[in-house]
């Protein structure tokens, strides 16, 4: 689960990690009145948006009056931003953040993520920060800093100076660098984040460390221990299919072809969606329909597909292990008959009673394709969808 | 012979009486699994399909020598499961469990670190020795005793593959299910080694997953040390960058885990690799005949 930029601005101040003052606004109105009451005399209105790449979108506008903020929030609000993070649909501007401006001195890099490897929480930093990271990481690798913290021992001193000192602070940077990354450790822990990234941590002008952005993931997993966290979900930055899906326990996520798929089991899905393109077709979906898929939760799964106006075709693929292949047959049956699906449906069932599956389906009397394997399926789904799409 | 587990093993649940933890050791009991008890804590004293229940695994592996625990307890008290059964002293642990925050498992993982236990898991369908013990929630009709170890990141995928070895006349040595999520118990490398030690196993198929760089270090360790021949295919060439592919740890972040890289590092490794997930029994039988005829040469 992602956080806005000020709901994570807002956690970081009260860890007493410095970031600039700001204002959140959902109207012209109340971004003037939050520019007149922060201080000058430059501000910065930022769109609060689920994404990166604000700025070259121009989702980040520096406003030198609280009539030009006025402006900038005007312009901003209520439309959608489209950055090479979101997708062609882009993301709504319910709220903008009007921020104080500040003097830069140095663009630096902080991030806090779970490093696959070592199995490990870790720190990386660079000094070249402001920029995409992954670039600098690829370019310039020993411009990246890393450490990754033991568990058990926690966060030690001599990993925040051998950060400190690899991003060239000096003084009483040091000591403040260093209650920064503590804080950021222990917010990881508590709030079980998954992710948090500061880009940039800045060096101002007078020589003191600030969080100028401030991006927070939370671990989907853990949220059942974290109620003030699910109460900062905003459900307008989530895709509406994907958020349909969540509420039905379905695993869901929306792609730009025209066949659409639902399997067992993400791996199967993923597979299936893979089989598609090599057979020359593109996949309208990822949907996993869980490792025991039952008959109801194929039914919501039809739903859901349906509702996509793009699809040409239904992939049905289900290895049936622990679930009867005969019980989800039934489930299709009763899914296309209440769903009304016009769509050509084509269904590959394998593993329990699957013979007696494929009967049910052949006798059901619908325009249901049953495939033999898993390859024919695809290439049946591929030239039903081409067909179907010149009606 | 097989891996890991075998008809000798003397296997726990955890999470016993619940809804999961009954219906799929009655699947194992069925199957013929030595399943000598169960753990639910309050529960103790009491039996539950005809196995005695106990409160702790302490106390489980006291009385049955258990040396295997298979575990379906809900994700918010798995980790704590995990972690009971490795200071109760059971060899093998298997953690079916999904939905596990990862950074319980980030403690977990460091607090099993030079222990004796091993972890197959989270997130997984968990271990089966075809004929002799299924330790987990796999359908068990689909395996055959045979040859070939497989080891996969996916659950109905790893299905496929037994499906496939077992139509091809082929059957299994033993199946591991390693998990989905980013952080895990055994990985490609520790159950390589394994099949690559078992005598019985000729050929071995690894199903991989985008994310993370799993695949890549077991192709170069596959490339120092496997002698057998390898099938692997990679699930997720079409998915788009930063989008997470259901399971916690199949997403491509910063242009990393792609199925293009791993492909290739498995190529180079001396992998044969397939594009379609319906062609590994075949890919496997090929890579047999193929070395059959090297060595009579």
């Amino acid at each position: 689960m992602n956080l806005h930029e000020y709901q994570s601005k807002r956690i970081f101040a009260e860890a007493g990690i410095p970031v600039p003052a700001g204002k959140v606004a959902a109207t012209e109105a109340e971004a003037v009145a939050a520019a007149r009451e922060l201080p000058g005399p430059v501000w910065v209105v930022k769109a609060q948006v689920h994404a990166g790449g604000r700025g070259k979108a121009g989702g980040v506008k520096l406003c030198r009056s609280a009539a030009e903020v006025g402006a900038a929030a005007k312009a901003m609000l209520g439309q959608r931003l489209v950055t090479p993070q979101t997708g062609s649909q882009g993301l709504p501007i319910n709220e903008v953040y009007v921020e104080s401006g500040s003097a830069i001195a140095r663009e630096l890099y902080l991030s806090l993520l779970l490093d696959r490897e070592r199995s490990r929480i870790a720190f990386v930093a660079s000094a070249a920060g402001g920029m995409n990271i992954e670039e600098v990481a690829e370019k310039e690798p020993g411009k990246i800093l890393r450490v990754d913290i033991d568990p058990a021992a926690g966060l030690q001193g001599f990993q925040c100076r051998r950060l400190a000192f690899g991003l060239g602070l000096a003084g009483p940077q040091l000591a403040q660098f260093e209650k920064i990354a503590r804080a950021l450790y222990r917010l990881y822990q508590e709030n079980d984040l998954s992710l948090i990234e500061i880009n940039p941590l800045i060096v101002t002008k007078d020589g003191a460390l600030v969080a100028l952005d401030a991006k927070i993931n939370v671990d989907a997993n853990a949220l059942f221990r974290q109620p003030a966290l699910v109460a900062l979900r905003d459900p307008s930055q989530e895709d509406e299919m994907e958020r349909k899906a969540a509420e039905h326990e379905l695993n869901y996520v929306s792609l730009e072809g025209n066949i659409a798929c639902m399997v067992n089991g993400a791996g199967l899905a993923m597979a299936t969606m893979d089989l598609i393109k090599l057979h020359g077709g593109e996949p309208a979906n990822f949907l996993d329909v869980g490792g025991t898929a039952t008959a109801d939760r194929v039914t919501a799964a039809f739903r859901l597909i349906l509702s996509n106006a793009r699809a040409r075709a239904i992939l049905v693929n289900i290895f049936g292990g622990i679930v009867r292949c005969d019980v989800i047959a039934e489930g299709i049956i009763k899914a296309v008959k209440s769903a009304g699906v016009t769509l050509p449906v084509i269904v590959r069932l394998e593993g329990t009673n699957a013979d007696k599956a494929r009967a049910i389906l052949a006798a059901s009397g619908l325009a249901i394709t049953v495939a033999k394997d898993v390859s024919d399926a695809a290439t049946k789904a591929v030239r039903l969808a081409r067909t179907g799409a010149k009606r | 012979m097989s891996i890991l587990v075998n008809r000798r093993s003397r296997v726990i649940c955890q999470g016993f009486t619940g809804k999961q933890g009954t219906f799929h050791s009655e699947q194992a009991i069925a199957y013929g699994t030595n399943l000598v008890g169960g753990v639910t804590p309050g529960r103790g004293g009491t039996t539950h399909l005809d196995r005695p229940v106990f409160d702790t695994v302490h106390e489980a592996v006291a009385t049955t020598k258990a040396d295997v625990s298979v575990i379906y307890v809900p994700a918010p008290y798995a980790a704590d499961a995990i972690l009971e059964a490795a200071d109760a002293g059971i060899r093998l642990i298997v953690c079916i469990t999904e939905g596990i925050p990862v950074n319980d498992m980030v403690r977990v993982k460091a607090s099993l670190a030079g222990g004796r236990s091993r972890l197959v898991g989270p997130n997984c369908p968990g271990v089966i020795t075809p004929g002799e013990c299924k330790v987990g929630i796999m359908p068990g009709f689909i395996h055959r005793p045979g040859k070939i170890g497989i080891i996969s990141r996916s659950g109905t995928l790893t299905y496929e593959a037994v499906f496939q070895t077992t139509n091809v006349g082929l059957g299994q040595t033993t199946c591991v299910g390693i998990g989905g999520d980013p952080v895990r118990g055994l990985n490609f490398i520790e159950v390589l080694a394994l099949f690559e030690r078992d005598a019985k196993t000729a050929g071995i198929i690894m199903v991989g997953e985008i994310g993370g760089n799993d695949e890549e270090r077991a192709a170069e360790y596959i490339r120092r040390h496997v002698t057998k021949p390898v099938v692997a295919y990679i699930a997720g060439v079409t998915a788009p960058a930063g989008k997470r592919m259901g399971h916690a740890g199949a997403v491509i972040a910063g242009g990393k885990g792609t199925a293009a890289d791993k492909y290739a590092a498995l190529e180079e490794a001396g992998v044969r690799t397939v594009r379609s997930a319906a062609d590994l029994g075949v890919a496997m039988k090929k890579a047999l005949a193929a070395k059959r005829r090297k060595r009579r040469r």
